[in-house]
């Protein structure tokens, strides 16, 4: 990040969440700046994955608010999220087994043909098209007749593919990425790596999740732990090696 | 990109033709049907059963009132749900009509009191659906108890209204609604038809059909993608009761009078054409198309056997055998990924 920079692209402050009595997060502060990859690191249940949903506007914090550009914000559900800008890949996918691939890209956002302005049908060629491109790009085939069918009947590098699309159409300015490479094999894993670089360049903020630290090592510059809901350390990734950051993982102290 | 087109995961023939058949077999099924009794006819007493005008009427007649309820239901269960109501909310309606337009009279204006007596019917019957909704979305009762209460909740409101007897109604308008035909074909199969085009656009052409498809198949990445589940799942519960109120008013029309009761054997057939159309009961599979199919296989059973003069109560066993054989087709059709 470069000095006159002052201002993170998206600060989160003091965030806590409770699942009854459970303590998931527990007064959690992050920044991310412009064109940084962030790590969040930790073992399961230390908070990982809670953190980005509060993001992403799928779980609403008990207490914390989260600024975006120096400015307060309440992202109150997914919808308000992806337009402010901020696109998440989950772990799962999320993806619908029975819409096909251009369907899955625009989900909920679809284009539609208007006649008098009045909206009509959904625009179906153009999510294909589209779609089609966006793969490209990420260097996935998918033949055009599975392009028509459910993703259901697609493998999984082409599902992550599909998931990964998806957040990349519309041009984020903080990408979260949940275990983007869990599902992928080697040469996949390669061009989700090669892909994030390319987003850096582009001055997208990234946060990265991975159980994965030679794909942390790969592409972070920062690493956040956490442990048990609470940050457990924060290093410059040329500044760390694998051992302390395991030790912070399983809450060792460095 | 010069690199020609070789893509690794082109599916075998074997595959492609099993997913048409699984896709085309309700068509097949209906064809074979109407085949046997054709045959039947021949044989036995040299005259037709397909071509013949009369039959014609009376199959369309027959599958009009559950199809109505059927399509209402084929977004539900699309979505993930199911309906149990709408065989009472069309019972329903059918007396909220017949006493609208008993109140209002014949004094009034032409054909105000039937205009009132639908519009009035339709609004009522959209209260259990908003009320089916809100208890599934909002409260998370499942789909299945909260409709079956629904059931109970508009039996009783139906026979409360009614007094427990059937209404009749006097009313020219009325009666010339219900036994009316526009070109030998009678008005009721036209509003059902005008209401399979609408559902049908609307499922497989817009934004609303295809997040009832993706609510179907993945509700929390329905949820993720930005879509309101929760407005969506009222506003489908909506239509399902609506279609049950056209039928139910279409019922009052027909016999003049309404009856709580309009809509009891329906219910089973209306969720019967869904499944047998190719919608899957674990959601997220099926099409307004295809449950016309069903709803026309059903009335082609029943009126079939009645034609061979086979004993009535034969076609309730017929029925049953369809539907899972329709089932097991669609565990079938899972295998290669259909959605339609």
């Amino acid at each position: 990040m470069n000095s006159v920079d002052r201002v993170p692209l998206l600060s989160v402050r003091n965030i806590t969440k409770k699942f009854g009595g459970v303590l998931a997060l527990d007064s959690v502060s992050i920044n991310l700046w412009r064109g940084e990859v962030l790590a969040l690191a930790g073992d399961n249940g230390a908070g990982k994955s809670t953190l980005t949903k509060v993001i992403s506007g799928v779980y609403h914090p008990d207490i914390g608010n989260i600024e975006f550009d120096g400015k307060k914000i309440e992202i109150t559900t997914p919808a308000v999220a992806r337009k402010i800008g901020i696109e998440t890949i989950y772990q799962d996918l999320a993806l619908s087994d029975n819409l096909d691939v251009g369907a899955n890209v625009f989900l909920g956002r679809e284009p539609v043909k208007r006649v008098f302005g009045i909206p009509t049908r959904i625009d179906r060629p153009f999510m294909q098209s589209a779609a089609q491109k966006l793969l490209e790009n990420l260097d996935i085939e998918i033949s055009p007749t599975k392009m028509q069918r459910p993703v259901g009947l697609l493998s999984g590098g082409q599902r992550q593919a599909v998931a990964i699309s998806r957040a990349m159409y519309w041009n984020a300015s903080v990408l979260i990425m949940d275990e983007p490479t869990a599902a992928l094999g080697v040469p996949e894993q390669r061009k989700v790596v090669a892909l994030i670089q390319r987003l850096k360049k582009e001055n997208v903020g990234v946060i990265f999740i991975s159980h994965n630290l030679s794909d942390i090592f790969a592409v972070a510059d920062r690493i956040v732990v956490l442990h048990r809901g609470k940050i457990a350390g924060e290093r410059e990734t040329h500044k760390t090696s694998g051992d302390e950051l395991v030790k912070l993982m399983v809450g060792g102290a460095p | 990109m010069t690199k020609p087109p070789n893509y690794k995961d082109v599916e075998d023939i074997q595959t492609r033709i099993s997913r048409q058949l699984a896709r085309l077999w309700s068509w097949i099924f209906l064809a074979a049907l109407i085949a046997i009794f054709e045959i039947w006819a021949r044989v036995s007493d040299g005259s037709s059963f397909a071509f013949n005008a009369y039959n014609i009427q009376s199959i369309l007649i027959f599958a009009a009132s559950p199809l109505l309820l059927g399509l209402g239901q084929t977004l539900v269960i699309i979505a993930g749900g199911i309906d149990l109501s709408v065989g009472f909310v069309m019972g329903f309606a059918s007396i909220v009509m017949a006493q609208v337009m008993r109140h209002l009279g014949v004094d009034l204006p032409v054909g105000f009191a039937l205009g009132a007596g639908i519009v009035i019917a339709l609004v009522a019957s959209s209260i259990p659906g908003f009320i089916n909704g809100f208890l599934i979305a909002r409260l998370g009762v499942p789909a299945f108890i909260g409709t079956l209460g629904m059931y109970g909740v508009a039996r009783g409101a139906g026979y409360i209204l009614a007094d427990g007897a059937t209404v009749s109604v006097q009313d020219d308008w009325l009666e010339a609604f219900g036994s009316g035909k526009i070109v030998g074909i009678p008005i009721a199969v036209w509003i059902t038809l005008l209401v399979v085009l609408l559902l049908h656009y609307v499922l497989s052409q817009t934004r609303f059909g295809q997040y009832t498809y993706a609510i179907g198949a993945n509700r929390e990445a329905a949820k993720r993608a930005g879509i309101n589940v929760t407005r969506h799942t009222v506003s489908l519960y909506v239509i399902s009761a609506m279609c049950a109120g056209l039928a139910g008013v279409l019922y009052t029309a027909r016999f003049s009078a309404g009856a709580p009761q309009a809509g009891e054997p329906l219910l089973l057939d209306a969720i019967a054409a869904v499944v047998i159309g190719g919608a899957s009961l674990f959601g997220g599979s099926g099409t307004v198309i295809g449950t016309v199919i069903g709803a026309l296989i059903i009335a082609v059973i029943q009126f079939g056997l009645v034609f061979v003069d086979v004993k009535p109560f034969w076609q309730f066993g017929a029925v049953g055998i369809v539907i899972i054989i329709s089932v097991l087709v669609d565990q079938q059709k899972r295998k290669f990924g259909g959605r339609a």
